[in-house]
């Protein structure tokens, strides 16, 4: 059960890290790091909310059995997206050049108003 | 059944928030914590939806995605990124007040919650007027030009070629082609971040009749669930902007 009652300390520690850890990612978009970007900002963005789910919502201090209904709901979430984009990220068709969208006749760019 | 309600009358003088189909309150908060990371798991995947729709269109228009990305204020963007995680520090300390029976500060950090979820709300609705007044929103007047044509240079730069804000980026999309195609950001950035201030509207709506109840005493060390639960709810659309701050704000920053 939850009736774990953490120190203040620890709260005020975790919400440290989190506006570091924003700080950090504010800091990283800013440097060239070709494809790596995306893979540091999900990561650095993984890890803020494994901190608020751990301990902000407790679930260190819960049941094994609600452990594994978060666990369950986290594995769906990664057939979803896991699913989704090997399938479109495997394809060719934006590798080189960028994917264009078909003219369109009705989007013409009003002048400056 | 453990013997913490062991009573001579007939176990009536049981804690008044037990319900009669639980035996014990901590069978009850069980129940209710797994009732509400279910809930919660139904909300994960709602909003994995739209992530998905937003890293397909993400990796098929990069280019509109990191040009569009900059139109939006990294200023306010990270302030309410810290209002929020500030909101989820005030959330927690809030449900540890309730916790350890302190029923005032449960009321003050709810309240101070409350406050913080209502700035958020506020910046933007400063961020959403600037693509209103700019021609952001996607739609009939969407003019991906007009932000350039009136910024670069003073108030009318008629003259100022588009690229003069563009920097020395290299376009391969043609400016018609941006028109289109930023269209599909701002419309998942506004959808995302629109679903993610109903939340935080939601939130709020909670949060009051927590307070309140809070505030008429209803809350002790041995029943506080409903402050508990609200926290899960409060602290799960933080996450959500965990990673809507970084997919919409930072998309690529560095040129």
């Amino acid at each position: 059960m939850s009736d774990h009652v953490s120190p203040v300390s620890l709260y005020v520690t975790i919400f440290a890290a989190l506006m570091i850890l924003t700080g950090v990612t504010v800091a990283a978009a800013y440097l060239n790091l070709g494809q790596f970007n995306f893979t540091v900002a999900i990561g650095i963005a993984l890890f803020k909310a494994s901190l608020v789910i751990w301990y902000f919502m407790h679930v260190k201090w819960q049941s094994h059995m609600t452990k594994l209904t978060l666990a369950a709901g986290l594995f769906f979430l990664t057939i979803l997206l896991g699913m989704s984009l090997i399938d479109y990220a495997s394809r060719n068709d934006f590798r080189d050049e960028p994917r264009l969208p078909p003219a369109n006749p009705d989007s013409v760019i009003a002048p400056g108003r | 059944m453990s013997n913490a309600v062991a009573h001579a009358d007939h176990g009536h003088a049981h804690h008044p928030a037990l319900q009669h189909h639980f035996d014990t309150l901590a069978q009850q908060k069980e129940a209710a914590v797994i009732g509400m990371w279910l809930f919660l798991l139904t909300e994960i995947l709602f909003f994995g939806g739209l992530f998905v729709a937003y890293m397909i269109y993400r990796i098929w228009y990069f280019e509109a995605f990191a040009e569009a990305s900059r139109r939006l204020s990294l200023f306010w963007g990270g302030l309410n990124t810290a209002v929020l995680i500030g909101s989820s520090l005030t959330m927690a300390l809030g449900v540890r007040a309730a916790q350890t029976n302190n029923r005032k500060w449960t009321v003050n950090w709810l309240i101070l919650t409350m406050l913080l979820g209502c700035v958020f709300l506020g910046v933007k609705v400063i961020e959403y007027q600037d693509k209103f007044a700019n021609y952001e929103v996607p739609g009939q007047n969407y003019n991906w030009l007009y932000h350039e044509q009136h910024s670069a240079g003073g108030e009318h730069a008629e003259g100022a070629a588009p690229a003069a804000a563009e920097g020395h980026r290299q376009l391969r999309m043609t400016p018609e082609q941006l028109q289109n195609t930023t269209q599909i950001y701002f419309s998942l950035y506004f959808t995302m971040t629109g679903l993610h201030a109903l939340h935080m509207i939601i939130g709020v709506g909670l949060m009051l009749v927590i307070t309140w109840m809070a505030w008429k005493g209803k809350f002790d060390a041995e029943w506080y669930t409903p402050v508990e639960m609200s926290g899960l709810y409060w602290h799960f659309v933080d996450i959500v902007w965990i990673f809507l701050f970084p997919l919409l704000y930072l998309v690529e920053r560095h040129q």
